[in-house]
């Protein structure tokens, strides 16, 4: 039993990761209806950027953050700039390629600057664990579960409180109607990308003590945290994190009481079966076309 | 300028609408026949690559680019094809048996693939097909008694009726460029056919589709097999080549190549698909040879712009460092992948199509004809 609630843990731990990965999906799809396949590597590159701040320039790590955060955010608007508004309108294809295609660019440029070692940085959290009776969970693990907690609580509340969240669902629904009706659609999309590459970068700061940094962990991270964000129905902000955590325990559970191979395998043999009986997701929104 | 007056509609779906067509790919049929007597054994070894990735590119084409189903999951199938072969040939099965079973059985498993997808759109497709691909990944690496695991499996000469064919022969070239102009034709005899316009049919607009009596399920999960089979067949081949395979071969990344040789070559057309083949495959000797000669050049225009003998071996020592850096290649990819969206959507087949418009309405061609429309109302979600 004692196994069973530890695994959950862990599995919920490590679904928090993805699920905070997943947040930056959905942030984009929900606002422009663009997948962006490089989230994986904004993540990975703000991590390199706080490493560059923190473990290089001596930074505090609180410091150091906040820079890579403001960072990223700019990198964000700077890649929605260059990358994603010359072919907004386009069909959807042509985005997640031009997608791909950044993020085959961001890992191995930053593969050449940061080279190809694992990275570390030394975070308040890293070490130390807190026990609950006979049950032990690490400080660094506890920290992205207390983030995603509140990260996914503040961008809901933003999203459906705040004038631009409402500005930013109603330019996902119809750019054309929302530019009519006063939204500065292009200045919306910008801010969103800013806001996904800093939640990307916020993941990326808090898993370093995890699964350290280095060109391909956006890659990894990312292939696991884009079916968590599609099992929670892409563009809702519950269901990512939901998505996550059910890939995270579902993966740790597979990888403790099923043979070795299952533990990669499940997460997407799960995913498979619940597209396949609710094809737009746990939390997604059900909708009929209109001819 | 040659205008073509159609009188009949037999016209309009014919495979050669002038005899023009004729004289061109005569031509190019009879390059392709002399290449292996000319070329280096290297370009010919990448051009047997060209063969399969072309046709592997012909059957992504007829799933994403004319039904208009994405998939980033080709890998699999190729693997499927090839393992298959790979497989069979240890039981001294006949190649002629093993080929066709790997394409067979391949189409099989994307008509199995397919039925799930029916339910799937967009985003949701892809990330279905993904799936599946890593999961054909991880039974390849597991499932030891008939794959070997992680250890690969080597793949024999091929052997047809009694006659050895080595991977680097003529003959073997021969084989691949055969089996894809035939995929060729076929998949222009099939796209001419009633078949073929369902497909289209159902990419422009399934709803429109389904109302004018298509049954869009059946020629969605036909899409699949046919694709499957045709990535079954050139896994075979892929195999043969290589004459050696594991599982880390059929990543995802391949999948992302072959939608790149796609979108590169420009969708939509099949000229494309053999385009962006070439492309793809092509890149690679180029770099290569980029990367030995660029420092020099670099050095050589900067000594003419007057740098003296020690900056000019400076600048050639900066960039044969820059040249040689590790994963500049992965670089080069992401760019070409982002420029080729942003500014040549309609990709090599496009422009090829542009510069000839050029040249036959000489001073009255107008940018604007390859104009795409930007649509700022749909949402997919409503779709």
């Amino acid at each position: 039993m004692l196994d069973f609630v530890q695994q959950l843990v862990s599995g919920i731990a490590l679904g928090c990761v993805y699920g905070l990965i997943a947040l930056g999906f959905v942030l984009v799809y929900k606002a422009t209806e663009v997948v962006n396949f490089a989230q994986g590597d904004l993540m990975m590159l703000g991590g390199f950027f706080a490493f560059t701040f923190i473990g290089m320039l001596g930074l505090n790590y609180w410091l150091g953050f906040a820079g890579a955060v403001i960072c990223m955010a700019l990198f964000g608007m700077l890649a929605e700039r260059v990358v994603v508004r010359p072919i907004l309108g386009y069909p959807q294809f042509s985005i997640i390629m031009a997608t791909i295609g950044l993020g085959y660019f961001l890992r191995s440029i930053a593969g050449m600057i940061w080279g190809t070692d694992d990275l570390k940085i030394d975070t308040p959290f890293s070490q130390g664990v807190l026990r609950i009776g006979s049950l032990v969970l690490a400080y660094d693990k506890l920290s992205v579960i207390a983030a995603t907690v509140i990260l996914c609580g503040l961008l809901y509340l933003f999203f459906n409180r705040t004038t631009l969240g409402t500005a930013m669902r109603a330019s996902s629904e119809n750019m054309l109607a929302a530019y009519y009706m006063g939204i500065p659609v292009k200045r919306v999309v910008s801010i969103v990308w800013a806001i996904s590459a800093a939640v990307a970068t916020a993941a990326g700061v808090l898993l370093a003590p995890i699964t350290f940094i280095h060109s391909n962990v956006g890659l990894v991270l990312g292939l696991k945290a884009f079916p968590a964000a599609v099992l929670g129905g892409f563009g809702s902000i519950p269901g990512a994190v939901v998505g996550g955590i059910l890939i995270g325990v579902i993966e740790s559970m597979a990888g403790f009481y099923l043979p070795q191979g299952w533990k990669d395998v499940a997460p997407y043999l799960v995913l498979l079966v619940v597209l396949l009986l609710k094809p737009e997701g746990l939390f997604g929104v059900h909708t009929r076309k209109k001819v | 300028m040659r205008f073509l007056f159609k009188t009949d509609y037999e016209d309009d779906i014919r495979l050669m609408p002038h005899s023009g067509y004729l004289v061109t790919y005569g031509v190019l049929l009879a390059l392709l026949a002399v290449a292996p007597f000319v070329l280096s054994s290297y370009i010919m070894s990448q051009l047997v690559f060209v063969c399969i990735y072309a046709t592997v590119g012909v059957g992504l084409m007829i799933l994403t680019g004319f039904t208009g189903q994405a998939s980033l999951g080709h890998a699999a199938f190729l693997a499927i094809g090839a393992y298959t072969a790979a497989f069979l040939q240890q039981y001294n099965v006949p190649f002629p048996v093993y080929f066709l079973a790997a394409g067979l059985l391949t189409g099989v498993v994307g008509a199995l693939v397919g039925f799930p997808a029916l339910r799937l759109q967009g985003i949701y497709l892809v990330i279905a097909t993904i799936s599946f691909a890593f999961i054909v990944e991880e039974i390849l690496a597991r499932w030891e008694s008939v794959t070997h695991g992680n250890e690969g499996m080597r793949v024999k000469t091929m052997q047809v009726f009694g006659m050895a064919i080595s991977r680097d022969s003529p003959t073997f070239y021969f084989l691949c460029l055969g089996f894809l102009i035939l995929t060729i034709v076929g998949t222009l005899n099939l796209l001419r056919s009633p078949t073929g316009r369902a497909f289209v049919a159902i990419r422009d607009s399934e709803t429109a589709a389904r109302s004018m009596g298509i049954n869009v399920s059946l020629y969605k999960v036909k899409s699949f097999a046919i694709s499957a089979a045709i990535t079954g067949f050139a896994g075979c081949l892929f195999a043969h080549k290589l004459s050696f395979i594991s599982p880390e071969m059929f990543t995802l990344l391949l999948s992302i190549e072959f939608i790149i040789v796609i979108l590169i070559g420009g969708s939509f057309s099949l000229h494309g698909a053999v385009l962006g083949a070439i492309f793809l495959v092509m890149i690679d000797p180029l770099l290569t040879y980029l990367k030995d000669d660029l420092p020099g050049m670099i050095a050589g225009v900067a000594s003419t712009f007057g740098a003296g003998k020690e900056s000019a071996s400076h600048i050639q020592d900066k960039a044969a460092a820059i040249a040689s850096a590790n994963g500049l290649k992965g670089a080069i990819y992401g760019l070409i992948i982002v420029l080729f969206v942003l500014f040549e959507p309609l990709g090599l087949y496009g422009r090829w199509l542009k510069i000839k418009l050029f040249f036959q309405l000489f001073p009255l061609y107008k940018r604007a004809t390859f104009k795409r429309q930007k649509i700022y109302v749909k949402s997919e979600r409503n779709r």
